[in-house]
């Protein structure tokens, strides 16, 4: 695109002005990316270092001494490993209930003419503009009452539901670019709705499901307010509420901490390299709709 | 006829997860909650819970024990940050990507970086980072000379610095998000449309000024809404960092609500809260709407 523009067509002066501009384009950028890494960069220094480094003989530099032990005491002081294998419960749980219910409405709005789908349609997307506040007293007196408070389906029921929205919005822009042929030569060749719907559009949706799933994955991974409100118990506790309750109990070694911090973050930084175009679209899409 | 039958039947059965998950999540507690905040609820027993009318709203208007009015203006504090420091920089960023540098996508994604990991990371990380005696912020300042400017009680527990102390994780957390909204605006802008202002004398800020940002009008006035929405039910980053605290300083409605649930088992009131929180993001939705549709009218004249 910009290439275009650069053509013998621009007159001098727009050129030459485009040069300074230009570099301060680059100093603004550079800039902003060394704010935003700077403080992500820290967190990975002193997660290696000793005490000592961190309070004054080695501040802001790279670890004199690499210390890989600090993610050990992580991982065997605290309930860390504990934590993690909640959140994954939780996460996987959580995506897997939400993909099969958005397919199986999308399918239903998109594939099967009857009145009022798109009024149906437009009923769910009013879950990506009502935040989690909205439902967390009543949820968590009903919880209280049925004794459901403290497991894991008290994350996973409100996760999944709030997920689901998005869940449907991604599900219906991938699932309108399949040919509506081919659920006419599938209802030709004999297949029901249920048959067309398993082996013919499920098949075909494997890149709405890793885009729904990465999405969903970030906002469990992520979540405090639910987790930090329904769970009490140490064995039961996510990620974001163990590290809250780990940074209680050591708040004079950093190292271990800082430890703990980039073990939660590891799976996000993960799942970002192999996926950032992916990730960056479903939050433009949920922008846009919302 | 037996053949529609059918197929409602089977619409009805595709849809049946997601509507019990929509319904009784979602839908149902909202009511509830609205129903709630007219009870005096004081436990999870809500047989015999007492009608009070708009009782617990009055209170929370009146009282001075639960600093709603301190929790409502930092929340709004805080959204006007957002909106005049943080969207600013977001299309400043945006705009200066929107030209077509080299490594555009590194920065996008570092960019955007901040906006994935936990706030529970990034609140704990900020903690460090203010830290009175090791924390790299002062370490910093010492570096350019001035390493008492720490206000005294630390920089989180100062009451005059906290509130700007929980607002510059938020900055810096999200204004990759926004960034990546208006970087998206502006490349959906036409080149040609640029090519043709360039060719007819128009200087790299002019573009910007008069074809650019006009044409991303809509992804701005979603970005305001949720910057605004969002400092109006921002937690997480809040709690970790100060829990409201010193003396109320940072104190947001959620927050407030929380600490009524938890410490002071008023739930009824908590209710309250959310219900207004809510009735408040939807208010200042449609206002904000109403801003840029009028601005809109007066633009075309």
């Amino acid at each position: 695109m910009e290439k275009s523009k650069e053509t013998g067509l621009e007159q001098y002066h727009v050129q030459k002005t485009n040069k300074f501009l230009r570099t301060l384009i680059y100093i603004g950028l550079i800039l902003w990316a060394l704010i935003d890494l700077f403080p992500i960069y820290w967190m990975f220094t002193f997660s290696l270092k000793s005490n000592e480094e961190v309070y004054g003989m080695n501040v802001m530099g790279l670890p004199k001494e690499w210390l890989w032990s600090n993610y050990q005491k992580a991982m065997t002081t605290g309930n860390m490993p504990r934590y993690f294998l909640n959140s994954v419960i939780v996460t996987v749980v959580t995506i897997v209930i939400s993909l099969v219910a958005a397919l199986m409405a999308t399918y239903a709005m998109t594939r099967i003419v009857w009145k009022g789908r798109t009024l149906m349609n437009s009923f769910f997307m009013l879950g990506i503009t009502i935040p989690i506040h909205a439902s967390i007293v009543p949820i968590f007196i009903t919880l209280s009452k049925l004794h459901m408070t403290n497991s894991y389906w008290s994350l996973i029921i409100p996760y999944s539901a709030f997920s689901l929205a998005m869940a449907i919005l991604i599900c219906t822009g991938f699932m309108n670019d399949i040919p509506k042929d081919l659920d006419e030569a599938a209802c030709i060749d004999g297949c029901g709705l249920w048959k067309t719907f398993m082996l013919i559009i499920v098949p075909l949706m494997k890149p709405a499901l890793a885009t729904i799933s990465i999405y969903t994955f970030l906002q469990c991974w992520n979540e405090l307010m639910f987790a930090n409100v329904f769970i009490s118990k140490e064995a039961l506790k996510t990620l974001p509420v163990g590290i809250q309750a780990l940074s209680g109990r050591h708040t004079t070694e950093w190292g271990p901490i800082g430890a703990a911090l980039v073990i939660a973050t590891f799976p996000t930084l993960l799942a970002y390299v192999f996926m950032s175009k992916s990730i960056q679209e479903s939050f433009i899409a949920g922008a846009v709709k919302g | 006829m037996k053949n529609k039958t059918y197929r409602n039947v089977t619409v009805f059965l595709f849809l049946l997860p997601g509507l019990i998950l929509f319904i009784g999540v979602l839908i149902a507690p909202i009511i509830m909650s609205v129903v709630y905040s007219l009870y005096d609820l004081r436990s999870i027993s809500t047989q015999g819970m007492e009608f009070i009318g708009l009782g617990n709203y009055q209170e929370l208007f009146t009282s001075g024990s639960i600093s709603f009015w301190k929790a409502l203006g930092n929340s709004l504090l805080l959204a006007a940050l957002s909106v005049f420091i943080q969207l600013p920089l977001s299309l400043g960023l945006a705009l200066m990507l929107g030209k077509g540098v080299k490594g555009e996508r590194a920065f996008l994604s570092v960019y955007f970086l901040p906006v994935l990991i936990s706030t529970v990371v990034i609140g704990q990380l900020w903690r460090k980072i203010y830290n009175p005696d090791y924390g790299i912020l002062n370490a910093v300042l010492g570096l350019f000379g001035a390493s008492n400017v720490m206000p005294t009680g630390g920089w989180l527990g100062n009451v005059s610095s906290a509130l700007w102390c929980v607002f510059i994780p938020t900055l810096w957390q999200y204004v990759g998000y926004h960034m990546l909204l208006m970087y998206a605006g502006v490349r959906s802008v036409s080149p040609d449309l640029r090519e043709a202002a360039k060719l007819d004398g128009a200087t790299d800020a002019q573009v910007d000024r008069y074809i650019v940002i006009p044409c991303i009008k809509p992804i701005l006035r979603v970005s305001v809404i949720f910057a605004v929405t969002g400092s109006l039910k921002s937690f997480d980053l809040i709690y970790v960092l100060t829990n409201g605290g010193p003396f109320h300083a940072t104190e947001v409605p959620s927050t407030l609500m929380i600490n009524m649930l938890f410490e002071r088992n008023r739930y009824g009131m908590g209710s309250t809260i959310a219900v207004l929180m809510i009735a408040l993001c939807f208010a200042f939705a449609i206002i904000i709407s109403a801003v840029f549709k009028e601005r809109d009218i007066y633009g075309k004249k």
